[in-house]
């Protein structure tokens, strides 16, 4: 009960003192949007079926690694951060409050692009619990890597950073804009290593039926990596500790 | 209540905390005093379980801190040597969030942070945001939040460093006020007043070594073996201190002004022999004291640390 308490209002303080807030608010909207945007006009020829899945794991990507690894960065440089691991609280249900609110972030970012296409096209065909769940997973995982990336951040501006180095190569080699098949040989294995490379794969098959791996297979790998990312996170935390 | 067994804290080849041992008894304010870089903060970090020693032991009320670090911050309040409450929250809010990571539920909570900022006179800003209050405020609302769960133990990292007069004497009388209530509390400061008007006992830091402890009576019996008495009289006595020097042998007399003199002596002696003999040379003997060395004069002695340096780092008193 006690972690719980713990737990709830950690989740209301950041959701409250960032995630509510206008900039951030607006970060959310205009971002996915402006992404929405700039490829529908690029791709005329394109249907607003096929970019959805992109445009969806983008935005969950860029709205939930940015915000853990400024907000955690931030924290960690006023040391508030430091209050948080004082209290009697164990490191997991630390974790899990800091990347649940990263995560509500992240799919409300993912349905700015669904409703969006929703004024254009019919949307009845979309398998909605897989998307849900592939959502939720992408934002699992984005979250989790914004807390590793936060850990070896000491500034804000170096969290922006770190995030960058990830983010972008992650979206030309997860198969979303350019095929996995078409990529040169040394950089697929890469590919087989994102988990957006799953995540992607999860959206195309619940949106278009286009998808290159099973739901089975893209469900496990996200898990495996939910539960790597999040011990790997565990372990770098306490090691940063010690120091 | 503590006690710290060879705790070891090494950075690399950088030795911070050198096989240091010393208990905390229950109910006493117990001082660390030291220079930067002396080791404090890295020992207060291994006894509040945000370090890791090399090697050594903590134990709080029988609790293994190392081996259980979670169980002993239950009882632990901590204040960090800086001010690190939520910017964005207000004074009420922020004492509130701290109630719950505590596991405190809503009403107890917020029933005990107005205790809270009326026992610590922030009534008024309660409503402010933190970022809204001066130093000295921000600094007793992030006490208060230490106390939020009633802590059995008290630990102060630096608590009035770089804030106004006026708050940093409030702190002290509520420090001195949690002590009389029977919180266990461990302060580290660079002020040496501070330590010899609150701690019952005093710790000397130095490069990662304890280089003396004990009652601030005790640590100046230590380095004093001498009686000092001042003696102010009512004109010039500079003429006679080699008469008064030949006449009582176990004496050694200084002048430091014209009407102004110390007589030191390896014992206790008695005075009225002294005043008669100036009495008899028309000198009349307006004061005498006995001066005791002060804790400032220990700790540059004991160190070989100037008190100056210690103010220059932290900004000034």
């Amino acid at each position: 009960m006690k972690s719980l308490i713990a737990f709830y209002n950690i989740l209301k303080k950041d959701i409250t003192n960032y995630y509510l807030k206008p900039p951030n608010i607006s970060w959310g909207i205009i971002f996915p949007l402006s992404w929405t945007l700039m490829q529908l006009l690029r791709s005329v020829d394109s249907s607003i079926l096929e970019l959805l899945p992109g445009l969806i794991s983008t935005s969950v990507l860029f709205g939930t690694t940015s915000m853990l690894a400024v907000t955690i960065t931030f924290e960690r440089s006023g040391r508030s951060f430091e209050r948080l691991l004082l209290a009697p609280i164990s490191l997991n249900t630390l974790m899990l409050a800091k990347i649940t609110g990263t995560i509500l972030f992240g799919m409300f970012n993912a349905f700015v692009p669904i409703i969006f296409a929703g004024f254009f096209i019919n949307l009845s065909d979309i398998n909605w619990i897989i998307v849900i769940l592939a959502v939720f997973l992408i934002a699992v995982t984005s979250s989790l890597m914004g807390l590793l990336i936060a850990v070896s951040a000491q500034q804000v501006f170096e969290a922006q950073t770190i995030s960058n180095f990830f983010r972008f190569p992650m979206l030309f080699l997860c198969g979303l804009f350019i095929p996995i098949s078409s990529l040169p040989v040394f950089l697929k294995p890469l590919s087989y290593c994102l988990p957006l490379t799953y995540g992607a794969d999860i959206l195309k098959g619940a949106i278009t039926s286009n998808n290159s791996f099973s739901y089975t297979l893209c469900f496990v790998m996200l898990l495996i990596f939910t539960v790597g990312l999040f011990t790997v996170s565990k372990y770098a935390i306490e090691k940063k500790q010690n120091q | 209540m503590i006690c710290v067994k060879n705790l070891t804290k090494k950075y690399g080849n950088f030795t911070a905390v050198d096989d240091i041992s010393f208990d905390v008894k229950k109910g006493e304010i117990f001082g660390f005093l030291g220079p930067n870089g002396a080791g404090k903060t890295s020992t207060i970090n291994m006894m509040i379980g945000l370090l890791k020693p090399n090697s050594g032991k903590i134990t709080i009320n029988e609790i293994d801190v190392i081996k259980q670090a979670k169980k002993a911050q239950e009882i632990m309040g901590i204040v960090a040597d800086e001010s690190n409450l939520y910017n964005e929250m207000d004074g009420f809010a922020n004492l509130c969030f701290c109630g719950a990571l505590y596991g405190m539920g809503k009403k107890e909570r917020e029933s005990k942070a107005r205790e809270l900022l009326k026992l610590f006179r922030l009534q008024d800003a309660g409503n402010r945001p933190f970022k809204a209050y001066s130093k000295g405020m921000k600094r007793k609302l992030t006490i208060a939040a230490a106390l939020i769960h009633s802590p059995e133990m008290l630990f102060l990292d630096e608590p009035t460093t770089g804030i106004d007069v006026e708050s940093s004497r409030q702190i002290r009388e509520l420090i001195l006020q949690l002590k009389n209530q029977g919180t266990t509390i461990f302060i580290t400061t660079h002020y040496i007043e501070e330590a010899e008007r609150l701690c019952d006992r005093i710790a000397f830091i130095v490069q990662g070594k304890i280089v003396a402890s004990g009652t601030v009576f005790q640590l100046m019996n230590n380095v004093s073996h001498s009686h000092n008495i001042n003696l102010i009289t009512n004109k010039d006595v500079q003429d006679y201190t080699t008469a008064l020097q030949k006449r009582f042998k176990e004496i050694t007399v200084t002048v430091k002004k014209p009407d102004e003199l110390v007589i030191k002596t390896a014992k206790r002696i008695p005075l009225l022999p002294i005043l008669k003999f100036l009495h008899e040379k028309d000198i009349e003997v307006y004061e005498a004291k006995e001066i005791h060395p002060s804790l400032e004069d220990v700790f540059v002695k004991l160190t070989g640390i100037e008190t100056s340096v210690l103010q220059k780092e932290k900004g000034g008193f």
